[in-house]
């Protein structure tokens, strides 16, 4: 069945019992996505060391399908406690494997659970759904990372 | 095909032979059952084999130029027009072809700003919309009015997906009152002669957003007495790139150009130019000629079943909708639950089900419905909603269809509440 293959247990379970949800404090940066198709939305923030080189915390709040909480929830999973450099990677290659269109199975060292997600890039119109979160992430991590070089000048 | 005033199933097989693409067997092993006529609708072989016809046997520029394609591109092209505008109560010269509604309610919101314009809208003016709106009947207007400085104000939604017409008295100040026949969400019916009338009394011009009623009924725009209406080809069997604007005749007679160019001339010299008379003047540019061909011949598919005919056999799949949901206990549908009040959309949210996952465990059946908010985002706000999911009918769609919607939802619940509830 491809709804199966789709809505692997995995992310059903992320979705049900999402990991590192709700908004905490303190935060570097809070960045507001839409997927603008469907209206899902996140609210993300990101902590970052302070030297900026690792992240401390991401946490978010929002609404949205299946797809788009369980990769958020993972999302957390994977890059609270890596380096912003590997951190970045990460996003680099969950970004690459739900954009494959089913070429890339993705790396379980690297993604760990997020390559559940694989199964979601034979479906181009749910590629956004996963992600709505990674992407709010990307753009929260730079903007953590260029307010603590505004603080250091 | 005969005019019948009733579709029985073998007229509907009839129908359904028509359009080759109810035949797929989808991804998911299941054949198509295509409720999303709503966003566009399929197009029958008549369709398709007039647009051939015409470009392989007449294709020509037409209004300009002496050779005999472009008399005979030219003549298709106004027996379309006047077709088309037969189709919905107006006169070949009241239609102006546009390439979809968006464009037509675009064309309106930038003539009426313009300052040639004998309804000029200015600052202090009003500009009237409702909650109701598809973005193409509200984001036009919020642009018109930050243009000139105008107001923007609405009729509001009642809880049961009525407009409420106790939420905003008109007063002088109105200039135009936009505002759609049937909503494309919770598919209620505006009332028409009341929001007219109330226009009127106040001197203020009324634009109909008819694109999910013209597909779906008989319309009438000289009857309903509105002064501007817009309709989309592709939603009404025929195909995409073609939609109309209609007018009444003394004012569009009155009002300037909006895109200008080739065509939409009298004279020109190298400081200015003089325009042609409707519709010509509101047509700049080649037009859409095989588009027009394709759709008239969307018009004698329709009108050789009969409007009539049409509205009633969806109205009864409409019918069947809103019972099959109404006993699922998860389902919330939006807008009346009376079928009496209702037309062709139905759209729900499932308690527990995000509407993309209901949307793509119906996919997974073959049930193409739409999911999101429709180009309806106020309207999903209103009902404290990000997303619904929305089947919409067309004249092909059968009971059996309607039953599989109502099964594959009643599957994405199950999915969904036993699997990953552990």
């Amino acid at each position: 069945m491809r709804l199966e293959q789709m809505y692997q247990d995995v992310i059903l379970d992320h979705y049900k019992h999402p990991h590192h949800r709700g908004l905490r404090e303190p935060f570097g940066a809070e960045v507001y996505h839409v997927n603008p198709t469907c209206g899902d939305e996140v609210t993300l923030r990101v902590s970052l060391s302070e030297d900026g080189e690792r992240v401390t915390d991401v946490s978010y709040d929002g609404q949205g399908c299946s797809i788009s909480q369980a990769a958020t929830s993972v999302l957390c999973d994977l890059v609270i406690g890596q380096t912003v450099g590997d951190a970045l990677k990460t996003v680099q290659a969950f970004s690459e494997m739900v954009s494959s269109r089913g070429a890339d199975p993705g790396d379980e060292h690297v993604l760990g659970d997020g390559i559940a997600f694989a199964g979601v890039s034979k479906y181009p119109a749910r590629v956004k759904c996963a992600l709505l979160g990674w992407l709010a992430f990307k753009t929260a991590a730079a903007e953590a990372t260029a307010s603590l070089c505004e603080e250091k000048r | 095909m005969t005019v019948s005033i009733d579709l029985d199933s073998t007229d509907l097989d009839q129908v359904r032979a028509d359009f080759p693409i109810l035949n797929r067997v989808m991804r998911g092993g299941n054949r198509l059952a295509y409720l999303d006529s709503g966003a566009t609708s399929q197009k029958p072989v008549q369709v398709l084999d007039a647009e051939r016809q015409f470009l392989t046997t007449s294709n020509g520029a037409v209004h300009r130029g002496a050779h005999q394609l472009m008399e005979e591109a030219t003549d298709a092209f106004e027996a379309g027009r006047a077709d088309i505008a037969g189709f919905v109560g107006a006169a070949p010269d009241q239609v102006i072809f546009t390439k979809n509604a968006t464009e037509a309610l675009n064309l309106v919101s930038y003539i009426l700003g313009d300052d040639r314009s004998a309804h000029v809208i200015g600052p202090g003016d009003v500009i009237v919309t409702t909650e109701l709106e598809h973005h193409a009947n509200l984001i036009p207007w919020q642009e018109l009015a930050r243009r000139t400085g105008a107001t923007l104000r609405w009729y509001g939604v009642t809880d049961d997906g009525h407009l409420d017409l106790d939420s905003l008295v008109l007063d002088e100040r109105a200039k135009v009152v936009a505002f759609t026949h049937h909503s494309n969400v919770t598919g209620t019916g505006s009332p028409v002669a009341e929001l007219v009338a109330r226009a009127k009394a106040v001197g203020a011009l009324t634009v109909l957003d008819a694109c999910q009623s013209v597909p779906h009924q008989p319309v009438d725009f000289r009857a309903l007495e509105v002064d501007f209406a817009a309709f989309s080809g592709h939603k009404m069997l025929g195909p995409t790139g073609i939609g109309a604007l209609y007018g009444r005749p003394e004012l569009l007679a009155a009002l300037p150009p909006f895109l200008t160019g080739g065509s939409m001339i009298e004279t020109v010299t190298m400081e200015s130019a003089t325009y042609a008379p409707p519709p010509q003047r509101f047509e700049a540019g080649t037009q859409m000629i095989s588009q027009v061909v394709g759709l008239a011949a969307a018009v004698h598919y329709l009108s050789a079943i009969g409007m009539s005919a049409v509205a009633a056999h969806e109205h009864r799949l409409v019918t069947a909708t809103l019972e099959g949901l109404s006993e699922i206990p998860e389902v919330r549908i939006i807008g009346p639950a009376d079928p009496a009040v209702r037309h062709s959309p139905v759209a729900f949210v499932v308690n527990g089900v995000h509407a993309h996952d209901v949307g793509q465990v119906l996919d997974d059946e073959g049930v193409a419905v739409r999911v999101g908010h429709h180009c309806a985002a106020p309207l999903h706000r209103r009902f404290g909603l990000a997303a619904s999911v929305r089947a919409s009918f067309a004249v092909y769609n059968t009971a059996d269809e309607v039953d599989r919607l109502i099964a594959g939802v009643r599957r994405a619940i199950d999915f969904f509440g036993q699997r990953g509830s552990a």
